[in-house]
């Protein structure tokens, strides 16, 4: 069933990839990027990372992309056109050639990653608390220092939209 | 079919994920696609930070694993401002007509 679900997931998470660089319009892109948020919010909640896969989908497929919409919508961005022409041949060897360089990687990180038991859903469980627990307390500066950040990012973003500029 | 998923089976989605998001990032010539592009690549090295935590049974992953997403809504929020301070000045969203700074 683990692995049913990550065969699913990592397919949807994939071909929107794919989709993503593929399309010439930015709005399907975002889309193909929500898809990808998504599969991978199931996926993070089949490792244990409760947390972390609500983040993914508040921040992430939430917060985020509409942010990216949003500016999409204001600029009235319109697809992207062809500059270069590809002909039939190279299009045909570029396909053989990714698949080839994706079979390298999975080859590399199979043979170099020592042998482990594999994934089971709720062998781990990083629960909430246990996150909450380490970040303020081991993790304490950083998430301090990580506030500030945002804070500078937020007033960086008003003074570069302004008018004037 | 097994019912354990192997852990290197979640770091080639990583590793795929992310050579598409570089490869996006080369080929595409619009400032926004360029920019979704970098936030793939940035999910799939939490994926990455995630599936280690996993490994270990310790929490630190997901906390690494947070960090980049607060980092990732810094970036987009200035990184859109300067977006549409481009689009304002140049009235386009090609990376290669903003080119002034080549010259």
């Amino acid at each position: 069933m683990t692995a049913l679900i990550f065969i699913i997931l990592a397919g949807i998470a994939v071909f929107c990839g794919i989709n993503l660089v593929v399309q010439t319009h930015p709005i399907a892109s975002a889309l193909s990027l929500v898809g990808v948020m998504g599969s991978l919010a199931v996926l993070y909640l089949q490792l244990g990372g409760e947390f972390i896969a609500a983040a993914q989908v508040i921040v992430y497929a939430g917060a985020i992309m509409v942010l990216f919409v949003f500016v999409i919508m204001l600029l009235n961005a319109g697809a992207e056109g062809t500059s270069f022409q590809v002909s039939r041949f190279v299009r045909y060897l570029g396909a053989i050639l990714l698949a080839a360089f994706l079979g390298l990687i999975s080859l590399m990180i199979q043979s170099t990653l020592p042998r482990t038991e594999g994934v089971t859903f709720g062998a781990f469980q990083g629960t909430t608390a246990a996150v909450g627990r380490k970040l303020f307390t081991t993790y304490l500066l950083p998430f301090e220092v990580i506030s500030v950040l945002i804070l500078i990012a937020i007033v960086g973003a008003i003074v570069l939209a302004r008018k004037e500029i | 079919m097994q019912n354990a998923v192997p852990l290197s089976w979640y770091l080639i989605l990583s590793a795929i994920l992310f050579a598409l998001g570089v490869a996006g990032f080369i080929f595409r010539r619009n400032i926004i696609t360029v920019f979704m592009s970098i936030e793939l690549m940035l999910n799939a090295v939490n994926l990455s930070f995630v599936t280690f935590s996993y490994q270990f049974k310790q929490v630190d992953g997901h906390i690494y694993s947070f960090f980049v997403m607060v980092v990732a809504a810094a970036e987009a929020a200035v990184g859109l401002a300067i977006i549409l301070t481009v689009f304002k000045n140049r009235a386009t969203l090609m990376i290669d007509e903003v080119n002034s700074m080549k010259y």
